[in-house]
């Protein structure tokens, strides 16, 4: 009988995940304290194209890309003179399990049936659950999905509690846990006992899935407008959304288009407390996640991180929960279309940045989501009321999360914010650093201005506010 | 909160949800916040029941995918009670606004 303290399974954690992914991580390793993030997506082994194949043949992607004529309108009513760019939204509620997540988890389950595993175990509250649900419905496989569902009192957020629903409904198991980052552990426990497959979201295949989004906004766009997009906007939480589609953008020629990332600020709301887990209207495509993710990748489960979002944002813009839920309602009273609000963080980013940009320019938000009981603007504000969140309208400037949610009382109100780039790339650059020796050499250099996406000045100075030095 | 329960009799095949004390409190990942570390971290998941049984007993369930598990068997229901929520004032007022800015309706 193993020891299954706590202490015991994550002491396995690395030789668990390794029979659990099929892959040696420590090949991508270097002496130098860096590692090879193009050889870890190159050991996925299909090329782009063959990629959305696999998908297809699954029933995945080709999704509609929807010109917003009247949010842009709207954008424009608002906007100064001469602005307001263009919003086209990507429907990728149209993909089965209703969300873009059916890109990612579909060559990760294609490769576990390849590989000869006999089932998959997703960890994850999100979209993501429902996806490999999906996948391994269509491909025989048994699933576990394991979720971080209530607090100690069993009150669950409703978003949660229909994706659970979700999940069986497509023929999961699905293993509800309380408060608390050691879905991990339990997860990890489950690899052990059943020899499944680890349908991790950070894997370099379900990564490699999400390239083909990137890869259809510029075809797709090519077709509707004629070139590629100026500004391209993924919500972000754990980066892969924004990786895979950036890397889909640059395979397929979009070098020049701007990837902006979008995030609902929860600032304040700690993510593990068992107090605030029901104070919060989002459960995914927060600052919670999206932060501490973007800066430090590698606190997933998997050894290295393949969704590495820093390498790729241009900026990253911040909305409050309010102007989300405003901008969900927006979708469906001015466009007909009735979205999931998580995935409109995007949405609610582009409708603010729009205004700011001459009307030749395109914006590209990349997903929607499914909407249903518990996963829409009234179940989740109905939740929030009653946990003592205070509803009104008034100025989303004023909204403080776990305490009140304001609903812009013009469109207007909508703002554009910016999260400071180069505080995130210097917490990033403090943990990178933190084993390598004071001089950095040529080809840390190298590495780091890669996993930072900043120049060699930059680089420069910002090792210097550490106490190093380039060589 | 189990002593709270009603004692009711399961009989087998009825599906039912288990729980499990994954981590007693004190025996939690050290990262948690304070009030996290002071509640146990608890386990649901749904089955098939093996054996006739009243709550509170432990019990060995059939998953989903055929997993036998075993834990405490609770009331715990096992549908869905997630809805769409009240009816919320303010969303209808959003409605209305941006129709009227688009549309210039008064």
């Amino acid at each position: 009988m193993k020891d299954l303290s706590y202490e015991a399974v994550m002491a396995r954690q690395n030789e668990i995940i390794r029979q659990a992914v099929g892959l040696d991580y420590d090949q991508f390793e270097k002496a130098d304290h860096t590692f090879d993030y193009e050889a870890l997506m190159a050991s996925v082994p299909y090329d782009l194209e063959e990629v959305c194949e696999i998908l297809d043949k699954m029933h995945v992607g080709k999704t509609p890309l929807v010109y917003l004529d009247n949010i842009t309108a709207l954008a424009r009513k608002v906007a100064p003179e001469g602005k307001g760019a263009k919003i086209y939204i990507k429907d990728e509620a149209a993909n089965p399990s209703g969300s873009f997540k059916a890109r990612r988890a579909a060559l990760s389950v294609y490769e576990a049936k390849r590989l000869g595993y006999k089932g998959v175990i997703a960890a994850t509250s999100g979209n993501y659950g429902a996806a490999v649900a999906a996948m391994a419905a269509k491909l025989g496989l048994k699933c576990i999905v394991v979720q971080e569902c209530f607090d100690s009192r069993r009150v669950g957020q409703p978003e949660i509690l229909e994706k659970q629903r979700k999940c069986e409904a497509l023929g999961a198991e699905v293993i509800q846990l309380s408060v608390g980052p050691e879905l991990f552990y339990e997860t990890l426990k489950l690899l052990e006992e059943t020899g499944y497959y680890n349908a991790s979201l950070y894997t370099a295949t379900a990564i490699a899935g999400v390239e083909s989004l990137g890869y259809e906004i510029v075809q797709q766009g090519m077709e509707a407008f004629g070139r590629h997009p100026d500004y391209v906007i993924a919500t972000n939480a754990g980066g892969g959304n924004l990786t895979g589609t950036a890397r889909g953008l640059r395979k397929a020629g979009a070098t020049e288009t701007k990837v902006y990332a979008a995030s609902v600020d929860l600032s304040g709301l700690h993510m593990a407390s068992d107090h605030d887990f029901n104070r919060k209207s989002f459960t995914t495509g927060h600052t919670g996640f999206g932060i501490p993710f973007t800066v430090q990748p590698d606190r997933s489960d998997v050894p290295r991180n393949a969704a590495r979002p820093l390498r790729y944002i241009d900026n990253y813009m911040t909305l409050k929960q309010g102007e989300v839920f405003f901008i969900t309602e927006s979708l469906a009273a001015l466009e007909g279309m009735e979205r999931g609000p998580a995935g409109n963080t995007s949405l609610a980013a582009a409708f603010a940045l729009a205004q700011t940009l001459d009307q030749d320019q395109i914006i590209v938000v990349q997903e929607t989501e499914y909407t249903g009981a518990g996963k829409h603007p009234m179940p989740q504000l109905s939740f929030a009321r009653d946990n003592g969140i205070d509803i009104r309208l008034g100025d989303p400037e004023e909204e403080v999360p776990g305490k009140n949610i304001i609903l812009p009382d013009h469109p207007s109100k909508i703002k554009a914010r910016f999260w400071d780039m180069a505080s995130l790339r210097k917490s990033a650059l403090k943990r990178l650093v933190a084993a390598m020796d004071d001089k950095i050499t040529a080809d840390q250099a190298q590495y780091l201005q890669e996993e930072l996406n900043c120049d060699l000045d930059f680089l420069g100075q910002a090792l210097g506010e550490l106490g190093k030095q380039l060589a | 909160m189990a002593n709270q329960e009603p004692h009711r009799l399961y009989k087998a095949g009825d599906l039912v949800t288990i729980e499990q004390v994954s981590l007693p409190a004190g025996e939690r990942a050290g990262s948690v916040p304070e009030d996290t570390a002071q509640t146990p971290l608890l386990l649901w998941v749904k089955g098939e029941l093996q054996k006739d049984a009243y709550t509170g007993e432990e019990v060995e369930v059939k998953t989903e995918i055929g997993r036998l598990v075993t834990g405490r068997l609770t009331n715990h229901p096992v549908n869905y009670q997630h809805n769409f929520g009240e009816a919320v004032a303010e969303l209808a007022e959003v409605r209305k606004l941006v129709k009227a800015v688009l549309w210039e309706e008064v």
